[in-house]
Order: C-alpha cells, then structure tokens, then sequence
C-alpha cells in the first residue's frame, strides 16, 4: 500500500470519490475551498458532477436531489455556510436521504474568523436545524482518518437513509500527513429501491417531509427516533489511549485531541498517570465508555477549541459518578499543549 | 360515440384540494397531458414546491420529490444532473419562486438546467392566506398591503419571464394564461413545448400560468378570471419570449 | 352527436364551466355532493356539441366529453 502525502480536505474529497460520491455541490469558503477546488478536477474523471451552487442554501438543496435520486451525494462548506444549509439538512434528515455533510469550521460567531474552532459541536450533534431530528456525526483525528472516516460515513449514510456529517475544523483540514488511499469502490452494488428514478415497474417513489395530518407527523417522527435509537446501539465510536492506569482521562475530538495527547505525553514523563478517549462519533457519543471509566473512579478533563460544548454531553454521561473538568479557549485561539499540560498538573 | 376529453393518466384518481374554481387543478391537468403526450410517466420525476401546491404529488401518478420554499430549481438541477435521461419538472407559485426562491431559479436559468419550471403566477401567497407577492399589482389588496400596494413604499411587481429573459441560459420562456377556454388551450401548447424543450436536450424551459386564487382575492372563480384578463394580462404580457429554432414544431 | 360526462363527486360547484360554455346548457343543480357542493349538471343535452370548453375549465378533471 502506497502512502502519498496529501492535504486534509484534498485527502477527504479523494476519499469521497473512492467511496463513489458522484455528486457534489459547494460554495466557496475558507478553509474548505480545496474541497470544491479538488472535486471540480476530479469528478469530470470518474463521470461524476460537480456544481458550484450558487449558495450554500442552493448546494444542500441540490444534494437533497441528487441523493434522493439514488446518487451518493455530497456537500462541503464552513461554519457560516452549515448555519445556512440548516433548513435544508432538516428537510433530509427527515426525508431520510442519504448525503454527507463536511464543516470545515471556522471561529464564529458570526462571520468569525478563519482560525479552527469546534464551537459548531451543538449545531452538528443537537439538530442544527428545526425539529428532532440527528445526523451521524464523524470527527476525524488525523488525515487517514479523514479518507476512512468520509468512506464510512456514505456507508452509514446509505445504510439508515440518514444524512452522515464530517465536523473536522481548519487545521484538519489544511493540514499535511500521510495516507494510504483505499480502492475505488464499486458503484453498482447500491440498491435503492426508494430513490426517485421514474415509475418504471412499480408505484410511486416520494421523497418527502410533509405530515399535515398530526397523526403523520406523529408516525415519522416515531420512525425517525427509532432509527436514532438502532443507530446509538450500533454505531458508537471512539479510541482510547492508556485510560486502563490513568486516574485522569482526557476527553477530547479533532484537533484537540492532538493536543491533548501530546500534553499527555508530557505528563506521562512526569509520573502523571493521564489518559485519553477520543470520540469518532460525537453522535452517537461515546456515553457508556465514559460511564464506565467514571464507574472505575477515573477523572476527566474535557478540552475543546471553544468555551465549551461537548463538556456538556461528558458531564452527562458522567453523571455525577466523578469529577469533570474542562479546558477550553475562545475562538480565535488554539489551545497550546503547554496549556493543557499546566491543567493537568493543576489537577493532578 | 368516442371519447374526446378524458382524465390524463398522469393525474391519480385523488380528489383536489384546491379551493373551489383555483386553476392550480387545470394546470395540473396540462402538465399531466403533456407528460401522456410524450409518453414520460416511466422518466418523469415532479418536484413539489412549497404553497398551495405542496401536495402536487399527491395528484401526479408520478415520481416526486417534496422541496423547501423556492427551492425546487435547485432540487430538480441535482435530480437532472444525477439523472440526465429523466425528465424533471418543477411546479412553483409566485412567492415560491420569484421571492424567497429568486436566487435559486435565475442561477438554475442561467445555467441553462435541462429541467422543465411550470410557474404559477397568482398575485398572491396562497396558501398562508393571501399575503402580498412580489407579483402583486400596485394598488392591489392583499393581507399584507391592506391599503393596496404602495409602490412608492414597497416597489413594483417582478415580470419573471422578462427578468430571465436577460439570460443567455433559458432555452424557453413563455406566459399564458388560465382566463378562458382558448388560453387555456395554449398554456397546453405551452407546456407541450417546455417539456419538449427539455426531451430534446435543449435547455431551461419555463412556462409561467397566471392563474387565479379566488379565496384571497374574494371573489367568484368567474369574476377572479375576468381580473386575470382585465388586470393581470396588460401587466403581464402574454407571449413565447425565448424559444428555440431548432425545436420541432408541436403537433399538439 | 356529443355528450358529457360528468363525476358529481370531484365537483365543486366553482361555475367556471358553466361560464365557458358556448351553449349556456350548464347550471348547479339543486342537491349537494357528498363533499357538500352544489354538483354542475346538464340542462339541455341535446344542445351540446361536444366542443369540451366546460371540460377544458374543470380545476377538477371531472367532466368527460364525448362525440
Ligand atoms: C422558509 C419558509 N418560509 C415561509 C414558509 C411559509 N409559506 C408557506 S407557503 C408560502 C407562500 C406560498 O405562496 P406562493 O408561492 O405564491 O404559492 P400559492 O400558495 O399562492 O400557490 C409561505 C410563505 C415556509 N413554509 N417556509
Ligand atoms: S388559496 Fe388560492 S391558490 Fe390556494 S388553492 Fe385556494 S384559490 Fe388556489
């Protein structure tokens, strides 16, 4: 297997493509742009589509066609550009069309800035958009992750008809590392019978998100949470490093996992017995391991690149069964391995 | 004795919803002729705005896709794209289209998507109880311009066909209307050419239908056509704006 | 020769047909549907030509005309 070096988001994009996204629709914002910029290469090769909308608003509403037709479809865009397509992820959560999302974020809020931040946990892991409602959500933690994490997140996608999302952050995605690309995948073996192809030999196929009758919307909102609840039986992830020792575990996604692990290696070097769980998804969040390690009498300190989000979910989980800590730093800034380092001694 | 007017088979057998004398239900009946016409029921996929109309599918024995408010463009543009034999079509009102959707329909336009976009032109939001459209006559009540509307306040009405037809993109432009038995006859012809428009693989085509809403307007279903050709017809000229050569002539 | 034929029940009684046709053989009847309209029906058969205006008009797809 050959490892090549490649950017994060050029890695995601070609991982999309191997994983047989054929169609993909954007709008130009920084810190996503080789996204779009490596698609419109790259799809005219595979026989694939690729738009650039004329909004974010636009390109959601084209994947909401493009998956509902059957196709494996895509969108990629930051921070201010999610806010905007909230209305249309509402529409296909509830649809049930498979699609991925990719937020590259960005400080907000508002325009923000064009430092990385992970302040849209909430936005991505709570709805986001109207209703109840959940998207799969994915966090990669280096560059490999990003093509293995964008595969599996159309298989998962295609496998609940529910819309999958990738929260990596600016660093991730402009970062360089190397990765081992996987084989392009075959496209024929998909079935959707559901999909709006025509009514050639059957009834009619309806992609669709209207119960005006309350006894409808009663129904796919009971449908839609029982998928929710196979989802969190089935397809929680996360990694853990060195927790079986430590009295204190780092909780942390993305980019501040990085961080976090090297100011665990510091600590380590000072007789610190600190370890690590990373979330993979941050919906279905890892609730049950952390119980577990709470139950086990462990600590935890949760750093985020923003003042706190995900913390929230962690004290949850917890439960009041042990102490939850948390770094964080407004956006604008990145933590510093120093300064979670200093954290951990202050605890410790 | 032989049959001379029948029910399309494109339209199900469900009952309308629409208010009373809505000419919603004669557009339906068009485009669903039209899609019999060309033989397209196995290849057409409709996509449903959101407004009066938003149970269109409900009324086409036809594959559907349900869009967000003014949406449809860009929902049919990826349907076409991942499928460019089919045959999609969208089914849009004024506020759907020309207000909240304004982006999204000229960008579908310009582009020249090979999609098909029955636009209804009723001067008002139906649905959510006759607010004023950005197709609203000056002077004209609505819920929302109770003292009529201000032009000094709140500007002029958008003609849709005339506004694309600044684009290099559409293929085929044309406004008809549901007054009478022979308009109606050639908002069919109309409709016929858009989606052949589309089967030829000639570009964007757009038919915009003005149409009554008799609830909000408070009136009669007769009285409402007779406004639609004393007022809305001098504002909205009638006419083909963009067509192109090459399309073989409709029989129809 | 020419007939309609028309479905009382998708009826609602909006008249636009009733207007349009040339003939002026069309009015409500005196009884209502069951989605409570006051049906269109045919006062004078004989008089159609079967040039489907009232057809044409129907928002409901509910006459058929033959000849
Ligand atoms: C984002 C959003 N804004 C507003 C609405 C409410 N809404 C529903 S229908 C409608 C207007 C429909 O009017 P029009 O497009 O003219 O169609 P008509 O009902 O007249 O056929 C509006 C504003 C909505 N559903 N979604
Ligand atoms: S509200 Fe107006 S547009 Fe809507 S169905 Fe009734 S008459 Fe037709």
């Amino acid at each position: 297997m050959e490892k090549i070096m490649m950017k994060g988001n050029e890695a995601l994009a070609e991982g999309a493509i191997r994983a047989g996204c054929r169609f993909f629709a954007g709008y130009p914002i920084t810190p996503q742009n080789e996204v779009p910029e490596y698609m419109s290469r790259r799809m005219p090769e595979v026989d694939g589509v690729f738009l650039q909308a004329e909004s974010e608003v636009s390109a959601i509403n084209m994947v909401y066609g493009a998956g509902g037709a059957g196709c494996r479809a895509m969108t990629s865009s930051s921070s201010p550009g999610i806010s905007l397509k909230q209305e249309g992820i509402s529409y296909i959560a509830c649809a049930q069309v498979p699609c991925v999302i990719v937020n590259v974020a960005r400080g907000g809020p508002g325009l923000g800035g064009l430092t990385s931040s992970q302040a849209d946990y909430f936005q991505a892991t709570k709805g986001g958009g109207h209703g109840d409602y959940r998207l799969i959500v994915f966090s990669p933690g280096t560059v490999q992750e990003m093509v293995d994490l964008i595969g599996l997140a159309f298989d998962k996608a295609d496998e609940y008809r529910n819309p999958a999302m990738i929260l990596s952050d600016a660093i991730m995605g402009q970062m360089m590392e190397p990765v081992v690309l996987p084989e392009m995948r075959d496209l024929q073996q998909i079935n959707k019978p559901w999909a709006t192809t025509g009514m050639k030999n059957r009834g009619q196929n309806l992609i669709n998100s209207l119960g005006l009758l309350p006894e409808d919307l009663v129904r796919i909102n009971q449908e839609l949470q029982e998928k929710y609840k196979r989802i969190e039986a089935n397809e929680v992830r996360y990694a853990v490093e060195d927790v079986d020792d430590a009295d204190l575990v780092l909780v942390a996604y993305g980019t501040s996992s990085r961080i976090a692990r090297s100011a665990m290696g510091l600590a380590r070097k000072e007789g610190k017995k600190v370890g690590l769980l990373r979330p993979i998804t941050l919906w279905p969040f890892p609730k049950q391991p952390l119980a577990d390690l709470a139950a086990a009498g462990k600590r935890f300190l949760v750093v985020e690149m923003s003042v706190g989000q995900m913390v929230e979910d962690v004290i949850l989980a917890v439960n009041d069964r042990s102490k939850v800590d948390f770094f964080g730093v407004p956006n604008g800034a990145v933590p510093t391995v120093r300064q979670v380092y200093n954290r951990i001694m202050e605890i410790l | 004795m032989q049959k001379v007017f029948e029910r399309p088979k494109a339209l199900s057998d469900k009952k309308m919803h629409y208010c009373p004398g809505c000419t919603h239900g004669i557009v339906h009946r068009l485009v669903a002729e039209a899609i019999d016409h060309f033989g397209l029921q196995e290849k057409t996929i409709g996509v449903a705005p959101v407004g009066c109309a938003v149970l269109a599918y409900e009324y086409f024995n036809l594959d559907f896709q349900e869009a967000a408010h003014g949406r449809a463009p860009a929902v049919a543009t990826g349907i076409k794209r991942v499928l460019p034999e089919s045959v999609v079509f969208t089914y849009q009102g004024d506020g759907d289209l020309a207000s909240i959707g304004l982006a999204e329909i000229v960008h579908a336009a310009t582009r020249g998507e090979k999609i098909t976009v029955i636009f209804i032109n009723n001067a008002i939001y139906g649905m959510t109880g006759g607010q004023m459209a950005p197709t609203t006559l000056p002077g004209q009540k609505t819920t929302t311009s109770p003292y009529g509307r201000d032009t000094s306040r709140v500007g002029f009405p958008i003609r849709v066909c005339e506004l694309l037809n600044t684009l290099d993109g559409p293929a085929y432009l044309a406004r008809v209307s549901m007054h009478d038995p022979k308009n109606v006859l050639q908002a069919g012809k109309a409709i016929k050419k858009a989606f052949q428009v589309q089967l030829e693989g000639k570009g964007f085509s757009l038919v915009e239908v003005l149409s009554s809403c008799p609830t909000n307007w408070g009136m009669t279903p007769n009285q409402a056509l007779k406004w639609v050709e004393e007022k809305m017809v001098p504002y909205y000229p009638l006419g083909v704006f963009r067509t192109p050569e090459e399309v073989s002539s409709c029989d129809a | 020769m020419a007939k309609i034929d028309i479905n009382e029940e998708r009826c609602k009684g909006c008249e636009l047909c009733v207007h349009a046709c040339p003939k002026g053989i069309l009015a409500l009847a005196d009884k209502f549907n069951n989605q409570g309209y006051r049906p269109v029906e045919i006062l004078d058969a004989e008089k159609c030509i079967g040039c489907a205006f009232c057809a044409r008009m129907c928002p409901d797809v509910a006459i058929e005309v033959y000849k």
